[in-house]
């Protein structure tokens, strides 16, 4: 019942049909370790949010897939006695009720003393820094004071796992930002098991300790949100994160021949291939002696750095950002540096 | 605000259709109140019409109110639950049933008591107990309750609350009657109050389907038309204004809380 040490997820083989032949999840094996955050990444329709549902039990995987929360199977238990702590894009706060009684309401299915239930109520109010809002009624709140009701509803029955979707779609730029650390903060002080779904590549890389990115209802990669974006298993993966890089060269000699220049790249073999790099992983260097020669051809100035579109670098424009102070002009000629482990290669 | 001919023109137009409607009422009403409507209001106002109304016709008085409960009672257990299934399932089929539903209200009153007699006129004790009735009235009132119950549920994202509930380790008859009964409460009561309204003034169908022993408030009041006294006529009809009167207002009261404007239910 504490999810203090972290219940471990486990899920083997879960794929999942629905009833008019849609399959939206195939044969999936996925492993959460107690305590960590996982996001499921993945454009809208690609079976995040159903991978979702198969743990939190509001949907039954086909046959053959297995649910295990650390141990235990959990695959025929239905979601009302799983213990999961659910958080939903439109909150579902329940409009019957005032807040203190939607945070009390788990608590009060599960039998917990009147004199408990307000103690505990109290404390979730505190953590969530919204004591005043305690008799409000759901209609008379924000969306950013709904689901921070909507999560100290979930947490307050101390679930076994916290299962997010898409939890802060609805609200605008600035308050997604700040309730995304809020929620960061409190998945780690909490130590709970947490799966976070997104179609949102940054929120992704900023709340989780490990990404799932899911295409087309299957896992395309696993890993840290550092080796999701430096690392891409796939281009569907190195699109999908960030702006990525893509020019033809060709491999002689262990260096890579580029339209503008040649890159020492110590690499076996040779011949035509499609490289990758990270727009932040290009320096801009005086244009004597770089190794790369271009000329810029638009600037956007986006406050904390400058993107410019570079042209006679490849085949086509590359995009390159830099932090620098300096202005930089259409028409400018300048020099790129790429560094050799910065550059990808992928098979597909 | 200057007010211009143009506005006392249409104020006068609106009094005169207001007038129109009200004054058959208002007549109606004074019928019911004077001594002898023929010699007029100077023959003495009396209360006397409404003695013999009860006198005559007190049970079906009393028939109309609890068939009209009776047939309340019906249409919430079959019609919430009804609605229920609808919403949560939508599909052809169950765009099929709710149209199926809504035949009763298409069809003439008097087709629909005629099937129920040529089936069940066989049954001697059905067909001259009020529970008869009931099912006419139950048959005619129910997608009216389902509608509305069903609209509501139509307008709010209720299997998402209904899943957080689960998640929370709320079981079924918990999430139905602690989140989706309660949330849907608005259409049930203006379910209910179109119910309770149809059923007291139905005509057609118990009209046909009534006995003796099984005559309702409307088909009395179409008997004492028919037999008696203009002035008991309408003392009887003074009585159903008073039954039905703050019925209608709660539905308007209702109908316009709910969805903020003046949109009759």
């Amino acid at each position: 019942m504490n999810g203090k040490a972290g219940t471990a997820i486990r899920l083997a083989d879960c794929a999942k049909t629905f009833p008019n032949g849609t399959r939206a999840l195939e044969r999936t094996s996925l492993e959460m370790r107690g305590g960590e955050t996982v996001v499921f990444l993945g454009p809208s329709g690609c079976g995040k949010t159903t991978l979702l549902r198969v743990i939190a039990g509001l949907e039954s995987p086909d046959p053959g897939g297995r649910v295990y929360f650390d141990d235990e199977d959990v695959t025929n238990l239905p979601i009302e006695r799983r213990n999961v702590g659910m958080v939903f894009q439109s909150y579902a706060l329940f409009p019957n009720m005032n807040v203190a009684d939607n945070i009390a309401y788990g608590l009060k299915v599960h039998g917990v003393a009147p004199d408990k239930r307000a103690r505990r109520v109290d404390e979730m109010l505190e953590m969530m820094q919204i004591g005043e809002l305690r008799e409000r009624r759901i209609t008379e709140l924000s969306g950013g004071q709904r689901q921070r009701v909507a999560l100290a509803r979930a947490i307050a029955v101390q679930p076994r796992v916290l299962l997010l979707d898409e939890p802060l779609t609805a609200l605008d730029a600035l308050l997604r930002e700040r309730l995304r650390i809020e929620i960061d903060v409190l998945l780690h002080s909490l130590g709970i098991t947490a799966a976070y779904v997104t179609h949102d590549q940054g929120e992704a890389m900023a709340i989780g300790d490990r990404v799932a990115v899911i295409n087309k209802g299957a896992i395309v990669q696993t890993g840290t949100p550092r080796e999701i974006y430096y690392k891409p298993a796939s281009s569907f993966v190195a699109d999908f994160i960030g702006t990525m890089n893509r020019v033809d060269g060709t491999l002689r000699d262990g260096s890579l021949e580029l339209p503008g220049g040649r890159i020492f790249w110590g690499q076996e073999g040779s011949g035509a291939m499609q490289v990758l790099f990270r727009p932040n992983d290009a320096r801009i260097v005086p244009e004597a002696g770089a190794p790369l020669r271009g000329v810029v051809e638009q600037v956007f100035f986006l406050g904390d750095r400058t993107r410019l579109h570079v042209t006679g670098v490849a085949d086509r424009a590359v995009v390159v950002e830099t932090t620098e102070h300096g202005e930089f002009q259409v028409g400018q000629a300048i020099g790129l540096r790429i560094e050799p482990g910065a550059l990808l290669r992928l098979r597909d | 605000m200057r007010r211009t001919p143009y506005f006392y023109l249409q104020l006068a137009f609106t009094l005169l259709v207001c007038s129109f409607l009200l004054v058959p009422v208002f007549m109606s009403i004074i019928a019911g109140l004077t001594e002898n409507f023929f010699v007029g209001v100077k023959s003495g106002l009396t209360l006397r019409w409404i003695g013999v109304v009860w006198e005559l016709y007190a049970p079906t008085i009393f028939r109309s109110m609890y068939i009209a409960l009776a047939t309340l009672a019906v249409t919430l257990v079959i019609g919430v639950p009804a609605a229920y299934v609808l919403a949560k399932r939508p599909g052809m089929m169950t765009r099929l049933v709710e149209e199926f539903l809504v035949l009763p209200v298409a069809i003439p009153g008097l087709a629909i008591a005629l099937a129920l007699i040529i089936t069940y006129g066989g049954f001697r004790d059905f067909r001259t107990s009020w529970g008869f009735i009931l099912v006419g009235h139950v048959l005619y009132t129910l997608p009216f309750m389902v509608r509305s119950v069903l609209a509501v549920l139509s307008s709010f994202n209720f299997q998402v609350l209904e899943e957080s509930a689960a998640s929370l380790g709320a079981g079924f008859w918990r999430r139905f009657f602690g989140i989706v009964l309660p949330n849907a409460r608005s259409g049930i009561v203006a379910g209910a109050l179109t119910v309770v309204t149809l059923s007291i003034g139905e005509f057609n169908l118990t009209w046909m389907m009534h006995t003796p022993e099984t005559m309702t408030l409307p088909v009395g009041l179409a008997d004492s038309y028919a037999s008696m006294r203009l002035e008991i006529g309408s003392a009887y009809t003074l009585v159903f204004f008073v039954m039905i009167i703050p019925l209608l207002v709660a539905l308007q009261r209702y109908g316009v809380q709910r969805t903020g404007t003046r949109k009759a239910a």
